[in-house]
């Protein structure tokens, strides 16, 4: 009885010691404003946010605690100001609707911008007409789950990214929507971070942007509809799993844009309607597996400066050229595809056609070299170039073919 | 002048060679719609026979019915009849019988299964392209009296605008690959009634691949209204300047 009563004594003193208070913050509570309530807590304690406007200029927290809006609280920031400020570890911030924070290029004003610290939490907000949305400095291990970025971007001088991240490691950010911003997701030096299931459609520039950041792994995202698409460029080791690229279109818009990629994974991806699927530039040992091209301008667009890479098991759907390219060595593997041009046969019914197939057209070389060609597109001049070359090959890359063509599409 | 387009058509409709020539294109556009399940692959196979059997055969077909009716005309010619009004009315029966062969052949089938906006802008073209092949038979049919001559010259009239006429724009191209061309494309485009139709019909159709800097000077131009008028008001002059010329070339020609 004695060792009893001595442990739940012991466990009621720990429980006092842990013991985190919430303090309500409102126009019927204690506290009015955002400001009075972080002068009274501690680091563990929880500040509860009723609805309302809450005209607070800079909101700098610097104390580990959890802001918790109900009935998403407005925290304006009147043009003018950068709104929250995250100067302490342990951060959580959830429920809020953030409203038209200040606009410089010089200062990066953000909604929320963290400083150097680690494991911040934001959750569940909703940004309106923000500079930038999310700003991470230097973060570590923090996450942005389910937010919803909107501005309305007039010029890329005069707009902000929705999550951009600089010098982070090991961040998480899921779920999260974003239009309306330069960049969906801007990425520099942000290394060992997962990007899951977000949606970036509609942004001025691109829907994802990253350098030099290495060992990130892309899930399940759709960009779609971005002023350029989806550029990343300088890094190694990435992973693009079930993502969906689509109708990015113009001149210099890419399905995905790959610029200095290598020892990089792109599995099961889908690119759709636009002008180039994927384009590869100084790109080497990437894996593009079981993906599906269909109805772009150009499957792929490879450079004479990638090497190594494998292109397998993909399928290649009523794109106007599946593959392009602007020389004639080509160090790459193109076996195992589906492509719907085939014209091929398979006599030992293996599912293989017999006949290598040649994805690069005579015409879509010429078009590389001189565009305003596009002038003959599908008329009866280059279509009987294209035949001939396809007979005896002498101006497209010997070595580009597909050696076992799929004869059927894969279930992708 | 009525008089004349009722016999001439109906000379035209019994011929065995215009049936023959709806029944093929029957066959083939029913074909590529029911062969085909993505209809927009269909209207791209329906492209090739639009801008190159088409053509070939109207200005063929009309080059040889000028040919056989000379002895008609000679007869028309001794009697109290303008030369203006024989020429302009064979003209016009023969335009208006190709029309209709190409409108029951193609034009029915597209309107059955396809009556999108492409659909119906390859529709246009094609009966545009048909009337323009007849005008320039026409004027491949003056040009010379003899027979075998005539139809040489109007299949190599048929052979430039399908094929050599791509092949020096695409010679063009090279020669000035330094300079920015996409502008003069446009112009260029205009020499050539083929060109100038599938360039029409792609903007519709392939719009990605398009996309690029020349697609968006091209989109800018002819998706534009007044790009409209102008690309319309060319394809008239390609109708009256060779009807205008082979005009011209009948009312001085000794028969």
């Amino acid at each position: 009885m004695k060792t009893f009563l001595f442990i739940v004594a012991c466990l009621l003193t720990i429980s006092f010691k842990c013991s985190a208070k919430t303090v309500r913050v409102g126009h019927y509570q204690t506290y009015h404003s955002i400001h009075e309530a972080l002068a009274a807590v501690e680091n563990g304690d929880s500040i509860w946010v009723d609805g309302g406007v809450y005209r607070e200029k800079n909101i700098v927290i610097n104390k580990s605690i959890t802001l918790i809006g109900r009935d998403y609280p407005v925290l304006d920031g009147e043009h003018s100001y950068q709104i929250v400020s995250i100067r302490a570890d342990y951060v959580t911030i959830r429920g809020f609707r953030l409203i038209n924070s200040g606009v410089s290029s010089l200062d990066d004003i953000a909604a929320i911008k963290i400083y150097e610290r680690r494991n911040v939490t934001v959750a569940d907000n909703i940004f309106e007409n923000t500079f930038f949305g999310i700003y991470s400095q230097s973060g570590l291990q923090c996450t942005f789950e389910n937010n919803k970025l909107t501005a309305s971007a007039k010029t890329e001088q005069q707009s902000g990214n929705g999550i951009h991240c600089w010098k982070s490691d090991s961040m998480k950010i899921i779920g999260n929507t974003i239009s309306g911003h330069r960049d969906g997701i801007y990425f520099e030096f942000v290394t060992n971070s997962v990007i899951w299931r977000n949606m970036c459609y509609n942004n001025m520039r691109y829907g994802l942007h990253f350098m030099f950041s290495h060992n990130d792994s892309y899930i399940s995202n759709i960009f779609k509809q971005n002023g350029a698409g989806v550029s990343v460029m300088f890094t190694h080791g990435v992973r693009m799993f079930n993502n969906y690229f689509e109708d990015n279109w113009g001149d210099a818009a890419y399905g995905i844009f790959l610029k200095e990629i290598t020892d990089s994974y792109i599995i099961g991806n889908k690119f759709i309607g636009n002008t180039s699927g994927i384009y590869m530039e100084g790109t080497n040992r990437v894996l593009v597996e079981k993906n599906q091209f269909q109805n772009n301008g150009w499957g792929m667009k490879i450079q004479a400066s990638c090497v190594d890479n494998t292109i397998t098991l993909n399928n290649f759907l009523s794109n106007t050229f599946d593959v392009a390219t602007n020389g004639t060595l080509v160090e790459n593997n193109f076996n195992h595809n589906y492509w719907d041009k085939y014209e091929g046969y398979d006599l030992n019914k293996d599912n293989t056609g017999d006949v290598p197939y040649r994805p690069v057209s005579l015409y879509s070389m010429i078009i590389e070299q001189n565009p305003a060609a596009m002038m003959l597109f599908r008329s009866f001049m280059t279509s009987l170039l294209d035949k001939s070359e396809k007979i005896f090959p002498t101006l497209t890359p010997e070595n580009l073919k597909d050696n076992y063509p799929l004869m059927k599409p894969l279930h992708l | 002048m009525k008089k004349i387009i009722k016999y001439v058509i109906a000379d035209i409709l019994r011929n065995k060679i215009v049936l023959a020539y709806t029944g093929f294109l029957l066959v083939i556009s029913l074909s590529i719609f029911n062969l085909e399940d993505n209809t927009s692959k269909g209207l791209l196979s329906l492209l090739n026979t639009v801008l190159i059997i088409v053509p070939l055969v109207c200005i063929i077909f009309s080059t040889i019915y000028v040919y056989n009716s000379s002895e008609f005309i000679e007869l028309l010619v001794s009697q109290p009849l303008k030369r203006k009004n024989i020429w302009i009315s064979l003209f016009s029966s023969l335009a208006g019988a190709m029309s209709l062969a190409f409108f029951v052949g193609t034009g029915v089938p597209i309107l059955l299964y396809i009556p999108t906006d492409t659909g119906l802008l390859m529709l246009a073209m094609g009966l545009v392209l048909s009337i323009i092949f007849v005008a320039i038979a026409m004027l491949a049919a003056v040009a010379t009296r003899d027979k075998a001559k005539g139809i040489g010259i109007a299949i190599l009239l048929w052979l430039y605008f399908s094929l050599l006429f791509d092949g020096l724009v695409l010679f063009l191209l090279f020669q000035f690959e330094d300079y920015p061309m996409e502008k003069i494309m446009v112009v260029i485009s205009a020499f050539n009634p083929i060109d100038l139709s599938r360039i029409l019909i792609l903007l519709k159709m392939d719009i990605s691949a398009l996309m690029g800097y020349t697609g968006a000077i091209f989109r800018d131009f002819f998706g534009s209204q007044s790009g409209l008028i102008i690309v319309s008001a060319v394809l008239f002059l390609w109708i009256i300047v060779p009807v205008w010329l082979s005009l011209r070339n009948f009312n001085r020609k000794d028969l």
